[in-house]
């Protein structure tokens, strides 16, 4: 059964229903429980559950962050919620140095199924404090899982396999994805944390994006249509684990791959992409792997300069021109997306 | 040491403690062999609030350390076996080797974790309690952190939260006056952490006792009002390291200018062992019931640690288990 639902309802929805299913699960977090409800990702939660299993905490990240902790390892299901991926920094000691180790250090005996739910921002002045996504620094960690559904359907199917997982997962959700809607498979099965998704079948080149930049690539991949230019575009939604054999599949049929990834190139996830794409079907490639990402600088505020620090469709679509040997393409009278034009979907 | 109620409880208390210096004393004698590549954070001469505290705990309690817990192990486990084989770094240890002395723990035990960076299990308390309220259970959660621990921010958050809450939590703080080799004049900007308490809605119990019955009864007392009262606890119990920061040695190196001897010497008077031995003794306790209780602990230490060294090692595929579930 399918429904059309925004990521934030479908955020909702899934949270609802693993409340409803398992009493253990409880979610928490600044202002979780205000007039705004995390742009309403937890709109009902408080009036169906009741403020013993959803409430708002003080400012405190860290000891917050270990509460989860020490509540998992009681017998409950923490989900615990901030409106920024930047503020995690503050708990980051707790999530580094306890909750990736505690099942190790405890030789299994320990078991820690924990969420952590935080927001990445993007536009209108977020600058450098407000748009982090971080998900590569998380993912170092062994013991983490780290998911960025890019759909509703994934918000859906992502949202209900981190709380069902008895690992703790840090789930970094776009804000700019909230307002999307889409078709949602509302059947009560998880999606698996681990396979990229494929969301569009193409036989030219392998476009592997990350959270936002998977609607730039699916933006590219309609521009590129028009031209009979095919991309297969693959959502990287698990960043640890990742299972890079849909990938590998992929660029062994088209010989070509771009990571397009919502993040800093630098020791990011998209070199772990390409190493693995070079280390396991080098043999395959017509063009080396190419990357895309943010420019490595703090994001700015000043519009133009942030315009600058972020790449889109466009981007995307003169790399694949560039390992296709195809001339550039007059772009002018395409739309791309912008926060003054908030995209709705569908997908 | 089949006594009757009270004299069966003392000297019960009296034995973990026993326990607690004998093996810590046997980790001195053996650590030189460099078989225990493990560093070790020794509780000689300030293992009585470890004791104490947990003597006055139940079953049902959950419990948070620090890298310092070998005391807090000994204390609620009993277990010498687990104990040693952990700091050989065997498969018969408390978790197979992984845990070291750092990080030993014993779950089953309700002792859920320590950890080896300042302060970060304090908070873990404060879930573990909002998880017993849950689950309906009497059981509290205990947390043990230094007196270095109040320099850190998270403490101040999870007191805080502990306080809004009113979460059935208990703060231990070991306070021997030192983080590392600093000293609480060199860290504090306030007037001690017991003046600044009282701004905080909890049940607070200050003392310097190295009597572990004494200081069983002090918390026993604190808990009982707690039941009464909802609040959390804070227990400041002030203790004396004979031992360096890290490693197996007396600490007696005053040129070092951290500490003075005069102050060393005081507290070697008031050493928790013999004080709760001579209390043991006053409360009518016999000699030869005592003598018993320590033989029998030495046999076994000595049983166990022969039993961790002839232990393998944890097999290499054991590298990959327990990191997910």
């Amino acid at each position: 059964m399918s429904t059309k639902l925004t990521y934030r309802e479908a955020i909702a929805r899934a949270t609802a229903l693993e409340m409803e299913r398992d009493p253990r699960v409880f979610l928490f977090g600044l202002d979780v429980d205000d007039h705004k409800r995390i742009y309403g990702s937890t709109n009902g939660l408080l009036e169906r559950f009741g403020p013993e299993r959803i409430f708002g905490t003080p400012l405190s990240e860290d000891a917050m962050t270990g509460l989860a902790l020490g509540a998992a390892l009681s017998g409950l299901r923490p989900i615990h919620v901030h409106i920024r991926a930047d503020f995690l920094l503050l708990g980051m000691n707790q999530l580094a140095n306890l909750i990736s180790s505690a099942r190790y250090l405890s030789a299994g005996q320990l078991e820690v199924p924990l969420v952590i739910r935080a927001v990445v921002g993007r536009g209108w002045g977020q600058s450098s404090q407000h748009s982090k996504s971080m998900h590569s620094i998380f993912a170092h960690f062994p013991g983490l899982k780290v998911v960025m559904p890019a759909t509703p359907n994934e918000a859906f199917g992502l949202t209900l396999a981190a709380i069902r997982d008895d690992n703790p997962v840090v789930v970094l959700e776009h804000r700019w994805l909230y307002d999307i809607e889409g078709s949602v498979e509302d059947d009560g099965r998880a999606i698996p944390i681990g396979p990229p998704t494929t969301l569009r079948r193409g036989t030219d080149v392998t476009v592997v994006a990350t959270s936002w930049m998977t609607v730039e690539a699916m933006r590219a991949a309609e521009i590129l249509a028009r031209r009979g230019v095919e991309i297969e575009v693959l959502n990287a939604h698990s960043v640890s684990p990742f299972d890079d054999e849909p990938v590998l599949e992929s660029v062994s049929r088209t010989g070509h791959c771009i990571v397009a990834d919502n993040d800093w190139l630098h020791c990011g996830f998209s070199a772990e992409i390409a190493a693995r794409v070079m280390e396991k079907c080098f043999h395959e490639l017509k063009s080396p792997v190419a990357r895309i990402g943010w420019e490595f600088v703090p994001c700015p505020t000043a519009r133009n300069l942030e315009d600058r620090f972020y790449h889109n469709a466009e981007t995307i679509i003169r790399h694949v021109e560039t390992v296709l040997g195809l001339s550039h393409a007059e772009l002018d009278h395409e739309e791309f997306y912008s926060y003054e034009n908030r995209f709705k979907g569908p997908f | 040491m089949s006594q009757p109620g009270e004299l069966g409880a003392a000297t019960r208390a009296y034995q973990r403690l026993y326990l607690v210096r004998r093996c810590e004393e046997t980790i001195q004698k053996h650590y030189p062999e460099d078989e225990m590549k493990t560093p070790v954070h020794l509780s000689i001469g300030q293992e009585a609030p470890a004791v104490g505290v947990c003597e006055a705990l139940a079953p049902a309690d959950r419990i948070f350390g620090t890298y310092r817990s070998h005391a807090l192990y000994l204390a609620r486990t009993d277990d010498t076996d687990g104990f040693f084989g952990e700091l050989y770094g065997r498969v018969t240890g408390a978790a197979r080797g992984k845990a070291g002395s750092m990080h030993i723990a014993a779950p089953q035990h309700g002792l859920m974790m320590t950890s080896a960076v300042v302060a970060t299990t304090i908070p873990l308390a404060l879930g573990a309690a909002l998880a017993l309220e849950r689950q309906r259970s009497t059981g509290r959660a205990v947390t043990f952190f230094g007196d270095g621990a109040t320099g850190e921010g998270v403490f101040w958050e999870s007191l805080n939260f502990a306080c809004l809450k009113r979460l059935r939590v208990v703060f231990v703080c070991e306070d021997n006056g030192l983080a590392i080799h600093s000293r609480r004049e060199s860290r504090d900007g306030h007037a001690g952490l017991t003046r600044v308490l009282e701004g905080f809605d909890c049940i607070v119990r200050s003392s310097d006792s190295t009597d572990v019955i004494e200081l069983r009864d002090l918390v026993a007392g604190a808990i009982r009002e707690q039941d009464e009262l909802g609040k959390p606890i804070f227990l400041s119990l002030a203790c004396y390291r004979f031992v360096e920061h890290v490693g197996p040695a007396l600490d007696r190196r005053f040129d070092l200018g951290y500490r003075s001897d005069d102050e060393f010497e005081a507290w070697k008077l008031r050493d928790p062992v013999p004080t709760t031995r001579a209390r043991l003794l006053g409360l009518g306790v016999d000699e030869d019931i005592i003598g018993e209780v320590e033989r029998a602990v030495d046999a076994r230490i000595a049983a166990s640690v022969a039993r961790a060294r002839l232990a393998p090692p944890p097999p290499s595929s054991d590298l990959y288990q327990g990191v997910y579930a």
